[in-house]
């Protein structure tokens, strides 16, 4: 375990992975389902992670700049709207600009409520939560005679990677490679390359500006002056003030990017996804993604891991109408929750262990009973899971030191 | 009346503002603004319309003194959403189960409805204490689960039995619950200071529990020492933590007060439907958390809040008759109004702050010349 932790990074990561992917192919075996490690279980679970996760990073800028952004939901769903008109005025990448643009404003609303006249944060995120659907709806009954759904839109498409995946160089189609692995059906390895090329073809131009977003925001807040700037509003604000930074642009600054981002989550989905605006296709992704920003300790690496995560969970379910892949999840739980005991109990935390033991005993005794689950499970299970996250690692988390406090020029 | 005018000047400003930025939205469609507010005030004058916007009053006001109790010690407690369609099912569930005779059966659906919305209320307030995870996350979640989740679920069991068994909308949602679980109109009470209602309109019974609900919390403020700790806990917990109040358990009955409050917020759609129908209003926890800002989370201020968002949701309908505008305006003006009255209140606040260091300065600087002159006169 020692020497696991001594690996840097980029090494530790994908043998985290390769674990999860072995555990999910163990589990497999036992049950009879082969949805968990299935090429359109990652698809999926890439389509639900990328506006969970751009959200979920735009509440990092925000938030590494001392502003609470609960308005994420709204500026989500602006981007859904103005994603959608604009993809049909202007085309599929001036959708994209137009709904990160209507993000951005909601953005500035909000950080104009709580940066300039200071208002509580959680407060102007609500009400940006309720202004945002109300003038999507408004805008939609003018526009499109309908509040809730728009024409179709067109979408900037999507990519197979050559020779991974099978994707098409100058016309020339290139070898399927991973198809071919996943083909033979071999144990753990097919696994794996069924669930990566779930990532690899028909990858949205999105998901991998997104994915390019992770290493890009890392170097911006970590390794920049504008990086540092941005995280002293956040930690200590009079002290950057002492220190001649204008704090009140870098919240600004912080706040309009956090709604820029959800904004393009929005767009996505209304252009990519669903392929055309509809009321309540949000889903509270918005929400779910500031759980993945609490679940990765403002980290953008972390985001990423915790949007993939409630994706899985939410792509997963999409895709088992039986509930036997729902099922098989139950002793995925166990397996977690032990390991969350045995984590607790080797740092002496009891309390945490018996919780993690009593809840893997319960998801056991449920696999054991049942064959399948019922359908409500698979529907609140991504909940729950956010809600099981915090309950046992919420005490670990640090957030920025001055997030959510008001902040005034001058005064300390 | 200085002192009352500066406080309202906030909410004044705030729905000028909103009437301005609205009439903008509507000229900006060609709609004309005049004749869309003229047709909503209108329509306002008639008794029907205000028995209408009184049902709708009535659980917007119960939302929102549960957003309030939480709101009075800094908890966000924005999970009323859930917490009240929870209550709702689970009630009209166990009311359909049994037959007791009207007062009993009453009572019965009531402390159910209470008792489901301040236990699912209470997890988030467990969690915080416990586990130390934030109520904002927490209460979203836990609204997710109950209506993406639960409640989603069921409406799609309830749409797929009525595609194989070819029942009518009818008999969708839970079983009946007989007459003596439901609480009756109270258009006698309102006749007796006017008309007769017309139109089959009728004026929910609700609506006393919802003013008896808005008394006893204004008696929990003023008159009792829980509603004191509250208040203390929310201007300065570590102060109230040295008086003597536990803070962990002032937070857990907080948030279970706060959800007993929300439960009751569907008895008005039960008394109407007599069932948790297949698709029951949503929205109404949300709305609670606008009405209970823009009224300050005073029980008064609530009272007009609840009456102003009433009267915009009613004039929806009004509108879309009328064709003067579209009726989605309505709920640009509700959020309009919510963010104009937050900004303007915290302008006020700070106007005040500023006058009251002025008036102090002022008073120790005559203190200080007049002591001066004392000193010279000796």
């Amino acid at each position: 375990m020692t020497t696991l932790r001594n690996l840097p990074a980029w090494a530790r990561w994908p043998l985290y992975v390769l674990a999860g992917i072995l555990l999910l192919t163990i589990v497999q075996s036992i049950s009879d389902t082969g949805r968990l490690t299935a090429v359109s279980t990652s698809r999926e679970m890439l389509r639900w992670a990328v506006p969970i996760f751009l959200a979920g990073l735009g509440g990092l800028f925000s938030e590494r700049a001392g502003v609470v952004n609960i308005g994420l939901e709204g500026m989500l769903i602006l981007g859904m709207w103005f994603g959608a008109w604009g993809s049909i005025t202007y085309g599929p990448w001036a959708g994209l600009a137009i709904g990160m643009i209507g993000g951005g404003l909601g953005g500035l609303l909000h950080a104009v409520a709580t940066v300039t006249f200071n208002v509580d944060h959680i407060i102007s995120g609500v009400a940006i939560n309720i202004l945002a659907p109300a003038l999507t709806r408004y805008l939609s009954d003018e526009l499109w005679a309908s509040p809730t759904t728009s024409p179709r839109t067109q979408s900037v498409g999507d990519w197979d990677v050559p020779f991974l995946a099978g994707g098409t160089i100058f016309g020339w189609e290139s070898p399927d490679l991973l198809k071919s692995i996943g083909d033979r059906e071999w144990w753990y390895l097919s696994d794996i390359a069924e669930l990566a090329r779930g990532l690899l073809r028909g990858t949205h131009w999105v998901a991998i500006i997104a994915l390019l977003l992770v290493p890009f925001t890392s170097w911006l807040i970590w390794r920049t002056r504008f990086g540092l700037r941005l995280r002293i509003a956040g930690e200590n604000p009079q002290a950057g003030e002492a220190q001649g930074v204008d704090i009140i642009r870098y919240k600004y600054i912080g706040v309009i990017i956090s709604g820029i981002l959800a904004g393009l989550g929005g767009a996505f989905i209304s252009t990519e996804l669903s392929g055309l605006f509809q009321g309540g296709n949000s889903a509270g992704r918005g929400f779910i993604g500031l759980a993945a920003l609490i679940f990765g300790n403002w980290r953008p690496g972390g985001v990423l891991v915790g949007a993939l995560l409630f994706g899985y969970v939410f792509g997963l379910d999409l895709k088992d109408l039986d509930g036997t892949a729902s099922h098989a999840l139950l002793l995925v739980n166990t397996v977690a929750l032990a390991g969350v005991a045995a984590w607790a109990l080797s740092r002496r935390r009891t309390t945490d262990a018996i919780l993690a033991t009593i809840l893997g005993v319960g998801a056991l005794a449920w696999w054991l009973s049942a064959e399948t689950v019922p359908n409500w499970w698979s529907n609140i299970l991504p909940y729950v899971l956010v809600l099981l996250v915090l309950v046992f690692f919420a005490q670990r988390l640090r957030m920025p030191a001055a997030d959510g406090l008001p902040y005034r020029k001058g005064e300390s | 009346m200085r002192k009352f005018l500066f406080a309202a000047s906030a909410p004044i400003g705030a729905f000028v503002l909103t009437l301005v930025i609205s009439s903008l939205a509507l000229l900006a469609f060609g709609s004309d603004p005049l004749a869309a507010f003229g047709d909503m005030l209108g329509h306002a004058s008639k008794l029907e319309t205000q028995v209408d916007i009184l049902n709708r009053a009535t659980p917007l006001y119960l939302s929102a003194v549960a957003v309030a109790i939480g709101f009075r010690m800094n908890l966000f407690n924005i999970g009323v959403e859930g917490q009240y369609l929870f209550a709702f099912l689970i009630a009209a569930q166990i009311g359909s189960l049994v037959a007791l005779p009207q007062v009993l059966h009453i009572l019965l659906i009531m402390v159910v409805a209470s008792a489901v919305g301040a236990a699912y209320a209470g997890i988030a307030g467990v969690l915080k204490v416990t586990r130390g995870v934030n109520e904002v996350i927490s209460t979203i979640m836990l609204n997710l689960i109950a209506v993406s989740g639960f409640i989603a679920w069921l409406q799609q069991e309830w749409q797929a039995e009525q595609n194989q068994e070819q029942f009518t909308a009818t008999t969708l949602g839970t079983k009946p619950i007989d007459e003596s679980g439901l609480i009756p109109h109270a258009n006698a009470f309102l006749e007796i200071f006017t008309r007769e209602i017309g139109q089959g309109k009728e004026l929910t019974g609700v609506l006393f529990v919802a003013i008896a609900v808005g008394i006893a919390y204004h008696l929990l403020l003023t008159r009792f020492r829980f509603g004191f700790d509250l208040r203390a806990s929310g201007m300065n917990p570590f102060a109230a933590r040295a008086g003597g109040v536990p803070p962990k358990r002032m937070v857990v009955a907080a948030m279970v007060l706060s959800g007993a409050v929300a439960g009751l917020i569907g008895l008005v759609e039960l008394a109407d439907e007599a069932k948790f129908p297949p698709d029951p209003i949503q929205g109404l926890g949300f709305a609670g958390i606008a009405v209970a800002l823009l009224g300050r989370n005073h029980p008064g201020g609530m009272v007009f809040s609840a009456l102003l968002f009433a009267f915009l949701d009613v004039s929806a309908g009004i509108l879309q008759n009328t064709q003067a505008a579209t009726k989605e305006i309505v709920n640009i003006m509700q959020g309009i109004v919510l963010l104009a009255a937050v900004v303007a209140y915290g302008v006020t606040k700070r106007v005040q702050e500023r006058e009251e260091a002025r008036a102090t300065a002022a008073a120790l600087r005559a203190e200080e010349e007049s002591s001066t002159h004392e000193g010279v006169g000796a």
